[in-house]
């Protein structure tokens, strides 16, 4: 019935009376078919898992889900993702906050260079990031080395499967996504605003912190959501990099299906996984527009 | 604005800055001359210089395959994700339908949902289907990775070209599908190349979904580091590290050089 309904023109083109389906939709249905196909039915696969393979054939649908919250364990790692994706949003934020602002006042040459050396690390491997830091970081590693040849430290400190280790290759990671986003909106900004508060007689960072500061604030709130959301899905890093007392709830689905084979407790902990990441970018979308989060990622 | 530089809190910000930069590229800094050291360690600085890691990394079996399978699998997806990519941003660009931001959402989905849940999934379905562990079914799971990353771009260009020219060739006689092989696809092309490129890469660099769907006899180069990096210590690992960078860093830069071409003439 839709097919019929008489399209209310925006941009212009369309005359009245056209029908709400055109031809050009038409070729959105080959990527659609594959992508339902190859990413959206496996997604669905894994959440019926999550009730339908249950232990025992009498357990009810919800079996799987009492089980994983009956474990201290589980509720653990749960615990320490959370905690793991808050750290690394702080970390990028405070770093990644004055480096967008940098780029914001240097001359476009400098930004130019300084987007480059956010964008070639955005675009490469993350897994020979995270086999660089463990070069870096472990107890035989560039830093260690070079304390113990300069007699800072007679024992190599543990810098690797700690949570630190974690929190270093994770950051230095997911700081493009802090970055980019709050460039964006920072680049937007009528440099006007923060002149017109001079001359009204702000000192610079009364002015920094009462116009400018509010005025960047949607490109903080988007990189901090960006930059959460992917850490909660880490699973590289924190498994080379991390102790077992690390372990994030990737991990701990990557261990349940392939070691203990058990699909019913690994699809489990994808759907509260999914939950979790979809519920934050629910909260989100309340405050900000999502379409802000990845068009400044469009863009750069 | 140059005597402000001199100012403690800009000076603190270019400090600030500088250390970010160094933070950002400490891995390949360090990974790069590491590769080409001459002894059998992973010493910094490295010790002396030789390309023997490279050697052995080319003449190994595994390595050399991995760098096979992973070149055939990224080229395969490049080509896929660029022609179902373009097709659905023309679809949702210019299309109307009903659900049409369902479809954006789904389309743009892989990019956010946590790719071990992606991996689990596909894993079980492509089992069921018998293409788990096959070329196959990992250009097949590489490529809905990949397609979002072609839209972005196509869609980019699709917003930003000059609709009238379309226009212009109908009104003077060509068809719909002369239009757009000589109007339109010329005016996209550097968006559907850059896709095409950011495809390649993404399928290059992916391991997660690549663990769960390679098996022992077909790895590629990313898993075979995966499953190396625990327990071998030896240079290769910095001289494989190495070439995915290489790789990677090279199409990006065509994809500047790309973005910078004029569209048609």
């Amino acid at each position: 019935m839709h097919l019929f309904r008489r399209a209310t023109s925006r941009s212009g083109r369309r005359r009245r009376g056209d029908p709400i389906v055109n031809r050009w939709a038409l070729l959105a249905a080959p990527p659609i078919a594959f992508l339902v196909a190859f990413f959206l039915v496996p997604l669905i696969v894994v959440s019926l898992r999550s009730v339908t393979d249950v232990p025992r054939p009498t357990d009810d649908l919800l079996a799987n889900y009492g089980r994983f919250f009956a474990s201290a364990a589980n509720l653990r790692v749960l615990g320490n993702t959370f905690w793991v994706a808050a750290l690394s949003t702080v970390v990028c934020l405070a770093l990644g906050y004055p480096y967008a602002y940098l780029m914001n006042i240097v001359r476009p040459r400098v930004a130019g260079l300084l987007l480059i050396a956010v964008l070639l690390p955005f675009w490469s491997s993350l897994l020979v990031r995270t086999y660089a830091w463990q070069v870096i970081l472990r107890d035989t590693g560039i830093i260690n080395t070079f304390l113990l040849d300069g007699r800072v430290i007679e024992e190599p400190i543990p810098l690797i499967r700690t949570t630190l280790g974690v929190m270093l290759g994770m950051s230095q990671i997911l700081l493009p996504f802090m970055v980019l986003p709050i460039y964006a909106v920072m680049r937007r900004i009528d440099p006007e605003y923060s002149r017109a508060a001079a001359n009204l007689g702000a000192p610079p960072f009364a002015a920094f912190r009462r116009v400018f500061l509010p005025l960047s604030l949607p490109g903080v709130l988007a990189g901090s959501l960006l930059v959460f959301v992917l850490a909660l899905g880490f699973y590289i890093t924190p498994a080379l990099l991390g102790s077992p007392k690390d372990t994030m709830i990737s991990q701990f689905i990557a261990s349940a299906v392939q070691q203990r084979l058990d699909w019913g407790i690994g699809s489990t902990m994808a759907v509260i996984l999914m939950g979790l990441t979809l519920a934050v970018l629910f909260i989100a979308s309340r405050l900000i527009r999502l379409r802000d989060v990845f068009g400044s990622l469009e863009e750069s | 604005m140059t005597d402000s530089w001199r100012q403690p809190r800009r000076l603190l910000l270019l400090a600030l800055g500088a250390l970010t930069v160094f933070f950002l590229m400490a891995p390949t800094l360090v990974v790069v001359p590491m590769s080409f050291t001459a002894s059998n360690a992973l010493t910094f600085p490295p010790e002396g210089f030789s390309t023997r890691w490279y050697e052995k990394m080319l003449t190994d079996r595994q390595w050399s395959t991995g760098f096979v399978n992973s070149a055939q699998v990224a080229f395969l997806t490049a080509i896929l994700a660029t022609a179902l990519g373009t097709l659905a941003a023309l679809g949702t660009i210019r299309g109307r339908f009903p659900g049409r931001s369902a479809v954006n959402a789904l389309i743009l989905s892989p990019l956010i949902v946590p790719v071990i849940i992606i991996a689990i999934g596909m894993f079980s379905v492509f089992v069921r289907w018998k293409i788990a562990g096959s070329f196959v079914g990992l250009v097949l799971a590489h490529t809905a990775l990949a397609v979002p990353f072609v839209v972005v771009n196509v869609a980019t260009s699709l917003r930003t070209m000059d609709r009238n020219l379309e226009l212009a060739a109908q009104s003077l006689g060509a068809g719909p599908v002369r239009t757009f092989r000589r109007i339109t696809l010329p005016l996209i092309l550097p968006g559907v190349l850059a896709g095409g490129l950011f495809a390649f890469i993404t399928s290059w660099d992916e391991v997660v979904v690549s663990i769960f769907l390679t098996s022992a006899r077909f790895r590629t180069l990313p898993v075979e580091m995966w499953e190396q990096v625990r327990q071998v210590v030896d240079p290769t690992v910095a001289a494989v590290s190495t070439t995915l960078l290489a790789v990677t860093t090279t199409l990006l830069v065509l994809v500047f050089v790309v973005r910078r071409q004029p569209a048609a003439r």
